[in-house]
Parts: C-alpha cells; structure tokens; sequence
C-alpha cells in the first residue's frame, strides 16, 4: 500500500473507531434515561420499594445514598486535605515520602469489594458496629481517602510558586501561607475534585454491600431523633443504598416489574451523577471567582 | 512594644505549627494503618484454611472441583481464578485499540474540537456507577448475545464486553496523556522528513509512548480484575472453566459476592471465600508493581 492510502485508511479506522466510543456513550445513556424515565414519578421517588407487589419506589434508598454520602464526605474531607497538603508542602523526597505515596497507589486501586470486606471485618464484626450506614461511609472512607488525597495534593502543586515565596517574604509561618495562601486558590480545583469524587461513592455498591447492608428498615421521615432506630437520621441503622438496591432488584428481585424499577432507579443514579457532574464545573468556576481577584481584573 | 521581638507572636506562630504538623501526620500515619490492618486481616483470613489444615495451597489454586457442601467437600479456586484472568484479558483486547485510537482521534488528528468532543465524553463513560453497567448488560448485551450468538447471553463474552466499556475511560485518559505530553519536536522532525500521519503515529509517536499506553492498559486491567457486581450480573456464575466464550463462568469476585452472604463466618467454605479475597488483594500488588515499572522504563 502506498504510505498515503495507509494515512488515509488508517485516519479513517482511527476517527471512526474514537466515534463508536461517543456512540456507545450516547446509547448508554439515552438507553438509561429514556428507559428509566418513564417510570420516575414523584411517588417512584419517595415511596418504599415493595418485595413482591409491583409498584414500589426507592425513596428510602435514595435518602440512604445521599446521607451516605454527606457522612463520607465529613470524614474524608478533613483527614484527606491534612494528608494531601503534607504530600504537597510538608513531605520531602525520601523513603518515607515514597512510602506514602505507594500507601496511597495501593489503596486507590485496591479492588471495591476488597474494601468492603475489610469493612466487614474490621468495622462491621471487629468493632461490632453490625450493618450500618456508620459502617458504609468508614468502608467508603477507606475507598474515597486516597483520591481525596490524590486531588488536594494536585491542587496544591497548580498553585503558583510566586504565591508562596510573597508568603515568605511577609514573614508568615509556613502553616499560616497553607491556609491562608495557598487553600483559597487550590479550593476550586479542591471543591471540583471532590464533587466527582462524590460520584463515585455515589454509585458504588461492592463496598456497601457487606458494610451498610442489603435492607432497610421501615422509615419515619416525621421522626427526626437521631437516636431514634425508625429515624432516618440515625447513622446505626442498617441501610440500602440506591446503587445496592440495583444490584439487588436485578439479581434477586421478586417484584413483577423488577425491571422497571432497576430502570428508573438506574436513570435517577445516572442523573445523580450527571448533576454532579455539572455542579463540579460550576461551582468550582464561581468560587474561583469568588476567592480570587480574577473578577476585578476581567 | 514595636522594636521588641514580640515573643507572644512568635509563640502564636509556632504553636500553629506545630498543631498544622500534628494533624497532617495523623492524617497521614491514619492512612498507613489502614493499608496495613487491611492487608493484616484480609491475609489473616485468607490463609486460615491453610494454615488448619483444611485445605492445600495446591489444591486452592489448580484444583478444578469447587464443591463445598459435598460430603467430601474440595475448593478447588482454579474455574474462579481462570474466569477472572480471561474476562479481563478479553475485556483488555477489545478495549485497548478502541482507546488508543480515541487518545489519537483527540491529540494527534483533531486536537481541538477532538478534545472537546470526546473529553467530556470519557468523563461521563467513567462516572456512570458499575451497577448501572451491569443493568444495561443484562438487558442489552444479554438478550443480544442470546439472539445472535449459540449459547444462553450470560457468559464470558457479555462480562468482558461490559467490562471494556466500563475500562475505556482508563486507558483513553492515560493514554490520551501520554500522547500529548510527548515533545513537539520528535513529531516535527517526521514531519519534515515528509513522513505522512499515520508513518508518524506509527513509526515515532506509539513506540515512544508505549510504556505509558500500557501503563493505562494495566491500570484498566486492574479495574477488571476487581470488578465485581457488574460481572456478576452478567457471566452467569457457574463453576466451571468455559469451554467457549459463550458459556457462563465464574471470576473470584462474582462468587466473594454471592457467597460470602450465604456462608457462616470461620467455616472452611467461608474461609476460601476470604483466600480468594487474598488472591485478589495480591493481583492488585501485582498491578500496581508493574505499573511502578512501566512508568519507570517511560522516564528514561
């Protein structure tokens, strides 16, 4: 063949190919929705889910996944920030430095359901905490730290040099340029980073399954004692999350329309996390003009 | 008070230091004991069958039989551990040159709206949760499969095809990196020797960046091997080693999933559950240490 036709049959087979991956993302999803739009409705939203009858919802398991979330996100938050900006500022080259890091390599890709396992064992039985929504956000703990660490760690090194050394120059301490310096320009990227991450541990199930359960009990929604074990605010009671409730309805569901339910509910995660999505970019767009002096100078 | 070193302040000053150096060690030795307990107790129960007796290490990981209620029950891992290791090698062959030629679609024949069209694109592939996965392949892959092909649609073939899309955004975005990241002047210099594109991509611009697209590869097989509800739902869970792609198999996760509910903690069945747990734990070793080597054979 001659090298030009190989250019263009080879341009050909390269466009088309990248085109199948944007086809296949544009089936998947109009599949999910289209599918599964038809059967959200408010009362799909937040009734209970039904074991044998047809017509049930998940608003329980949609309140588990989002309080789930909201207590992952206050323990990892914190613990991963102190993390990433010692590996940013404060840790030098060195063993130990490569110690950490391979820490944090190995932990980001150990495998969901390791995770999960681990939770069952430690927290679950070890801790004697039983399968609970405590349990499922210190197992996502486990699994979302790592990245926490990983984007604060990236924010922090985008930060430009000459932010730090003015720091210096003024005579602050180290740790009073960290957070009064270099936290406010990183926190959009920080704040990006961490909605995505929140979609991620929006939709992961493996890790839950063993650590916040496969059930849920009957829910007050009027009874807001966190004590409570028919509160839905009570971080020890056992709960199913959307993602979970998926995999079970499709595996094992009893209910005639099984289906329809794994459609809608696998429409409302895949909405969730396009929200998400979407949230991350404008939200850390308007804090960044909120945090910099980017909006003077436009 | 002005002209005075002022000793308060400087009190202040060291005092936050310090408190900013406690937290972040804490931080940071709170992750240390979390690899190390997790390592410490999946280990520890993944080897207690081992250990007592029950069962040989030879007999885990080559024996075909796995048939714990048996009277004379065997645990024989080898159906599991081969069902994973092809899954994901299958889910790799498929995915790989779909995502190289999506990371060149983006850097090297349209870089502008290429980028802008399929970023967001991959973004959105790797957000979707694995369950939703697995949910689309039991109602798309699995009927297709049984419509179009001999066997039921569960089996190896509809894991490993949902698993290469759910492994596409790895490979892409590293090996989309990968190829942006290499020197301008290396492609000039083919160019000006009058070169065409694809001479160029294939003579200069892949073998340079080789050790970094497999390092995406690897890490997209890492993501297989670990995958466990998605493939579950959709390779059918006997075992058996396939015979063809279009019987149903096991992988290591699919049974931890469905087992480890079933079993009563301790008991020997239970316990091979947790030494497949391990071999799992140790295939993620495996990753990450090949991944640390291509990434250094790309530095030189």
């Amino acid at each position: 063949m001659k090298p030009r036709t190989a250019d263009k049959v080879a341009t050909a087979v390269i466009v088309t190919l990248a085109l199948l991956i944007v086809a296949i993302l544009v089936s998947l999803l109009g599949y999910i929705l289209i599918r599964g739009f038809n059967h959200i409705s408010w009362d799909f939203l937040t009734s209970a889910p039904q074991k044998i009858r047809a017509g049930g919802g998940v608003g329980p398991q949609l309140f588990n996944s989002l309080f789930l979330l909201v207590l992952t996100l206050i323990i990892t938050v914190p613990l991963g920030l102190g993390a990433g900006i010692f590996m940013a500022e404060y840790a030098r080259p060195g063993k130990l430095t490569n110690f950490i890091r391979l820490v944090v390599e190995v932990l980001s890709s150990f495998p969901s359901i390791i995770v999960g396992l681990f939770g069952l064992l430690l927290i679950v039985n070890t801790f004697n905490l039983g399968f609970s929504l405590i349990s499922g956000a210190l197992a996502l703990t486990f699994f979302n730290l790592p990245l926490m660490v990983r984007i604060t760690e990236q924010a922090f090194r985008t930060v430009p040099k000459q932010q730090k050394e003015a720091g210096f120059a003024l005579g602050l301490s180290k740790w009073k340029i960290v957070t009064s310096v270099l936290l406010p320009v990183a926190l959009p990227t920080i704040i990006t980073g961490t909605i995505l991450s929140a979609g991620r541990v929006f939709g992961e199930a493996a890790a839950l399954m063993f650590t916040a359960g496969m059930s849920s009990p009957r829910l007050d929604f009027s009874n807001w004692n966190p004590l409570s074990p028919s509160s839905p605010l009570n971080p020890f009671r056992p709960a199913e999350t959307l993602a979970v409730h998926i995999w079970k309805v499709n595996s094992e569901g009893l209910a005639p329309d099984a289906l329809q339910i794994a459609a809608g509910a696998s429409a409302v995660l895949v909405l969730t996390v396009l929200i998400f999505n979407l949230a991350a970019r404008y939200f850390g767009r308007f804090i960044y003009r909120k945090l910099t002096a980017s909006k003077r100078m436009s | 008070m002005r002209g005075q070193p002022t000793n308060k302040r400087l009190e202040k000053h060291h005092i936050e230091n310090l408190i900013g150096r406690i937290y972040m060690s804490f931080c940071v030795l709170l992750l240390i004991v979390i690899i190390v307990s997790m390592v410490y107790f999946v280990a520890s129960k993944g080897v207690a069958n081992f250990v007592s007796g029950e069962v040989k290490v030879s007999e885990f990981l080559f024996g075909t039989k796995w048939s714990p209620e048996a009277d004379t029950p065997s645990y024989g891992a080898f159906p599991f551990i081969s069902g994973s290791f092809l899954v994901t090698l299958l889910a790799a062959l498929i995915a790989s040159p779909l995502s190289i030629c999506a990371a060149l679609f983006m850097t090297e024949i349209v870089p502008g709206w290429g980028k802008k069209l399929l970023q967001p694109v991959i973004e959105l592939l790797s957000g979707i949760p694995s369950v939703v996965y697995g949910f689309v392949g039991l109602s798309v892959i699995v009927p297709f499969l049984r419509d179009t092909l001999p066997g039921q649609g569960i089996g190896v073939a509809a894991g490993a095809l949902v698993l290469s899309v759910m492994i596409l955004p790895t490979i892409t975005s590293v090996a989309a990196d990968a190829l942006a990241s290499l020197p301008q002047n290396l492609k000039e210099s083919s160019f000006a020797l009058g070169a065409t594109r694809w001479q160029t991509i294939s003579r200069v611009i892949l073998p340079t960046t080789f050790p970094a697209i497999m390092t995406g590869v690897v890490l997209g097989m890492a993501r297989a091997f670990g995958e466990a509800l998605a493939v579950q739902m959709v390779i059918g869970n006997a075992p058996f080693v396939p015979h063809s792609l279009f019987e149903s198999a096991s992988t290591l996760t699919s049974v931890i999933t469905l087992g480890m509910g079933n079993t009563t903690m301790g008991s020997p069945q239970n316990n091979a559950l947790w030494s497949m747990a391990l071999v799992l734990m140790l295939m993620t070793f495996v990753f990450v240490l090949l991944v640390r080597m291509l990434e250094r054979r790309n530095e030189i």
